[in-house]
This record gives C-alpha cells, sequence and structure tokens, in this order.
C-alpha cells in the first residue's frame, strides 16, 4: 500500500526524493480521512517552505485540511493539474496526484521521516 | 480510536463496519459518515435511492386523555389539529423562546403522540417535556425501542413497496400508517430530511439488520446505496432543513431561523409563547438567509460574515452542493440587512471572500 520509495508525515504527507528535488503530496490514508477533495491550494513557485510548516490546505465536502511541509526548500513547480481535477487526489494520491516539488534546502531533515513500515504502523495505532 | 468504546451505537453498527463505513463520533454516537463517498451517496439519493441508518434518532411517546393538550402547551407548532395519521414539524422552546429541539410530531390517536427527536437532544428533551407536564398524561422515553431507517429517493417508494402490503402511495406527504415491513412491525411515515419523496420507518431493533438486508437487496435494481451522516448533511442544506447545533439552538428563536410556519400563536399558551409574542412587536435582530460563494472557497459553519468591512453575523453550515455545483451555504445577518442580491464577504482562514445571498431552498424536487 505504502510505497517503500516515499517518507512519510505523522501529518500524513509524503516526498518522494530524487537528487537535491522532492515530490510531495499526502497519503491514500489522509485522503481516505478526508473524503470526496474539491479544493487544493498550493504555495506558488519560488514560495520557501518549512520542515513541519503549513504550505498549503487540501479541502473536501465534509472539511479542511492544513498541508504540512515534510522537509524544507523552495517550491519549483506545482501540480497544475490539480486545480481543474482535485478528485485525482482521491484516486491516486501517490501517484499522479503529487502536490509540488521542491529543491531541498537541509537534506539531512529527511532522516527525521517516517519509512513506509513506520507510518504504516502509526496509521495502525492511529485507527 | 480508543475512545470509540463510550460511544452509543444502533444495532445496526455491524453492519456499518462490514460495508468499510467510516466511522465517526457524532454528538456521542458512533455513526457511518460515509460509505462510497459523499458526493456519490447524494447523487444516488436525489436521481435513484439510498438507505440511512438514522437509529441514533430519540424516540419520545406521549399517551394519556390529555396528551394533546402536553404537546401543544411544550411544542411550537399546532398537534392537536393534526388528523389522526398526520405528522408535523415542530419545536421545543424554553420560556426565553429559544429552541430545546426540532422535533417531528406523529399523531397516533387522540391519546398517543409519537415524537421523533435529535439523537443528542433526546434525554434533555425528555427531562424539558416532563417538566412542564401538569397534565394527564405520561412521557416516555422510547429510543431504546425503535431503529430508525430512511429509505429516500425518488425510487424510495418503489424500493420499500417491495417489502409491504402498506399501499404506500396512499401515504400522503406528512402521513403516516402502522403495519409491517418484512414482515415485521413497522411505522412507515412519508417524511424525510433530504428534500426528497421517501419514507422513514421505525421498526424493532432486533429486525434492523434483516430489514437493513431487504431494502438493499428491494433497491438493488434501482441502484440503491447506504449512504452516511456526510451525505445527508448535503441533502439536508440543498432543501434547506435546519441542523440543531447549526441553525438553531437555545440561542435562536424559530422567528429568526425562518421557521414562522411551525409557531401558531393563537392554539393557547405554550412554553416561549410570551417571548414569541414580544419579539414578534419588536422584531428579530437577526435572521438566517443562503448564500452563493462567488469566490474560490467554502464559507463553513462558524466562519465570520462581514458587510461593509464590519463583522456582521456567521455561517450556521456550508459545503459544496453536489446537485447544483457551486459552494452553498446558510448564516444569520442583521435582520434589516438580510436580502435577497446582497454581497457579502466570508472570511475563509483570515481571507475574505465574495458571496451573494439568495433564495432558498436551494434545491427543490420536481413533484
Amino acid at each position: 500500500m505504502y510505497p517503500e520509495n516515499l517518507r512519510y508525515t505523522k501529518e500524513h504527507e509524503w516526498i518522494r526524493v530524487e537528487g537535491d528535488i522532492g515530490a510531495i503530496g499526502v497519503t491514500d490514508h489522509a485522503q481516505q480521512e478526508l473524503g470526496d477533495i474539491v479544493y487544493v491550494d498550493l504555495p506558488k513557485p519560488g514560495t520557501q517552505v518549512e520542515q513541519g510548516k503549513t504550505m498549503g490546505s487540501v479541502e473536501s465536502v465534509k472539511a479542511v485540511s492544513d498541508i504540512y511541509a515534510p522537509v524544507s526548500g523552495e517550491v519549483l513547480e506545482v501540480n497544475g493539474a490539480l486545480a481543474e481535477a482535485p478528485e485525482k487526489l482521491n484516486q491516486d494520491p501517490h501517484g499522479e496526484a503529487w502536490l509540488v516539488k521542491i529543491r531541498l534546502s537541509a537534506p539531512s531533515e529527511i532522516d527525521k521521516l517516517l519509512s513506509a513500515a513506520d507510518y504504516q504502523n502509526y496509521i495502525g495505532a492511529e485507527k | 480510536m480508543a475512545a470509540a468504546a463510550a460511544l452509543r451505537a444502533t444495532p445496526l453498527n455491524p453492519v456499518h463496519r462490514a460495508l468499510g463505513a467510516k466511522l465517526v463520533d457524532f454528538g456521542g454516537w458512533e455513526m457511518p459518515v460515509q460509505y462510497s463517498g459523499i458526493i456519490e451517496e447524494h447523487q444516488a439519493v436525489r436521481r435513484a435511492v439510498g438507505l440511512f441508518d438514522v437509529s441514533h434518532m430519540g424516540e419520545i411517546e406521549i399517551r394519556g386523555p390529555e396528551a394533546g393538550l402536553l404537546v401543544d402547551f411544550t411544542a411550537t407548532n399546532h398537534a392537536r389539529k393534526l388528523h389522526i395519521g398526520q405528522a408535523h414539524y415542530s419545536g421545543l422552546l424554553y420560556p426565553h423562546g429559544g429552541f430545546v429541539d426540532d422535533i417531528l410530531v406523529h399523531k397516533v390517536a387522540d391519546d398517543h403522540y409519537f415524537l421523533c427527536v435529535n439523537a443528542s437532544n433526546q434525554e434533555k428533551d425528555y427531562e424539558h417535556i416532563r417538566a412542564f407536564n401538569r397534565f394527564d398524561a405520561q412521557v416516555d422515553s422510547a429510543g431504546e425501542r425503535y431503529a430508525q431507517l430512511a429509505i429516500q429517493g425518488p425510487k424510495g417508494p418503489a424500493t420499500l413497496q417491495k417489502l409491504t402490503a402498506v399501499d404506500l402511495s396512499s401515504i400522503r406527504y406528512y402521513w403516516f400508517a402502522d403495519g409491517t415491513v418484512a414482515g415485521a412491525p413497522a411505522r412507515i411515515a412519508h417524511t424525510g430530511y433530504t428534500g426528497e419523496d421517501g419514507f422513514e420507518i421505525y421498526i424493532p431493533p432486533a429486525e434492523a439488520g434483516r430489514i437493513w438486508n431487504e431494502v438493499m437487496r428491494a433497491g438493488a435494481e434501482f441502484g440503491i446505496k447506504p449512504c452516511g451522516l456526510g451525505a445527508r448533511n448535503t441533502l439536508r442544506l440543498e432543501a434547506k432543513m435546519a441542523l440543531y447545533g447549526h441553525e438553531i439552538d437555545a440561542s435562536i428563536s424559530p422567528f429568526e431561523a425562518g421557521l414562522d410556519w411551525i409557531v401558531k400563536l393563537d392554539k393557547g399558551d405554550f412554553v416561549g409563547r410570551e417571548a414569541l409574542l414580544r419579539q414578534k412587536e419588536s422584531g428579530i435582530k437577526r435572521k438566517l438567509i443562503g448564500f452563493e460563494m462567488r469566490g474560490r472557497g467554502i464559507g463553513r459553519e462558524g466562519y465570520e460574515v462581514f458587510l461593509d468591512d464590519a463583522p456582521a453575523g456567521w455561517v450556521t453550515s456550508g459545503s459544496p452542493s453536489p446537485t447544483l455545483n457551486k459552494n452553498i451555504g446558510l448564516c444569520y445577518l442583521p435582520a434589516d440587512r438580510a436580502e435577497i442580491g446582497r454581497i457579502i464577504r466570508i472570511v475563509i482562514r483570515n481571507q475574505p471572500v465574495d458571496a451573494v445571498t439568495v433564495e432558498t431552498p436551494f434545491y427543490k424536487r420536481a413533484k
């Protein structure tokens, strides 16, 4: 369920790092909890985001939820497809529905994040 | 969820778990908020039929020669004017005119009224009615004796008809009949909280699981879906039906909530009447009104509403409307400024976003 090549936060974001670039998304658990997603608010390219701080929000029919930056860095690219089709977040949260790509400013921050197995345990416990 | 142990559950709780429903704490009850998804469930009710477990709702029975007098003294609508087999929407008020609860009153017999009340208010309602019972009437808290299912949608009547010998087409809107459903005794009411056609049935808790399955089977040819409280909320909001704790509560009067039609001031004395008479004379200060978002965002419950850059009211409910494909909501505004077509600003996470007040209900089914 939770890909091994991603790292996870307790706030239910994931990051896939290649070199010093990281793609960020929200987890399958998060999209299930939220239900039908209707809006995604994301930072513009050029924005500096800081690990553990709010960088945007996801809104479903039922509720709105903050997105926290899993690591610090500069936003390079935003997944524009989500503005038109936010439901992609319900359909493919770990793939097509990535939110932003950032250039990591402190790659060692990754070490603080959860592995797939740890995240799975964490949401198991949360349930 | 360790706290789940303390939550109350309906007899259908194991069914919801087996269906993979997402369960939430709803006023102390562990209830399904969704099964397949709120939008899909919402559309099932608007286009075909949906099945809701609403067994958390409370029931109060009032019996005795003066049962009607007690109901009329504690509820705002005129219960003694109901025919036997007829139901109506009504309000229980505090002496100061705010809501204890909003309820459905069914007249079973001249000496027997059956009240359907909100789940989390049932103990409070029971105590409230008893406190004003100076009549020859018995008040009986009956929530444990009934499970309740709502079969809602244009195919709701056809679905339920397969399971009962009662001719459903003979039960007019807001009337009810006692009969059987799938062989079990049932009170079959032509009522609902979705703005769609359909029925609500009161059945023995021990039969709830079996009847649920029978209804699902009967509705299969129409594409029936189990529906949770999430869809129930978006459906009732489109139909502008009040939800206790949102549009109405102890601080809100029926006039402010636009529920003048359930208040019968000339039926004789009732709890809250004096306060309402005074309010009628002096005029209400605030009024419930519908809005549609103009800007991007959803004005949700509790968000502040600004008029001309000054705080003027608050949102009671807000959501995307799956039927209209717009973001809609209800809010309180100063009564003298609550007219249709006014631009308002709703503060959505520190950002003022434009909305416009509109006619309600947002959705009305074609008859």
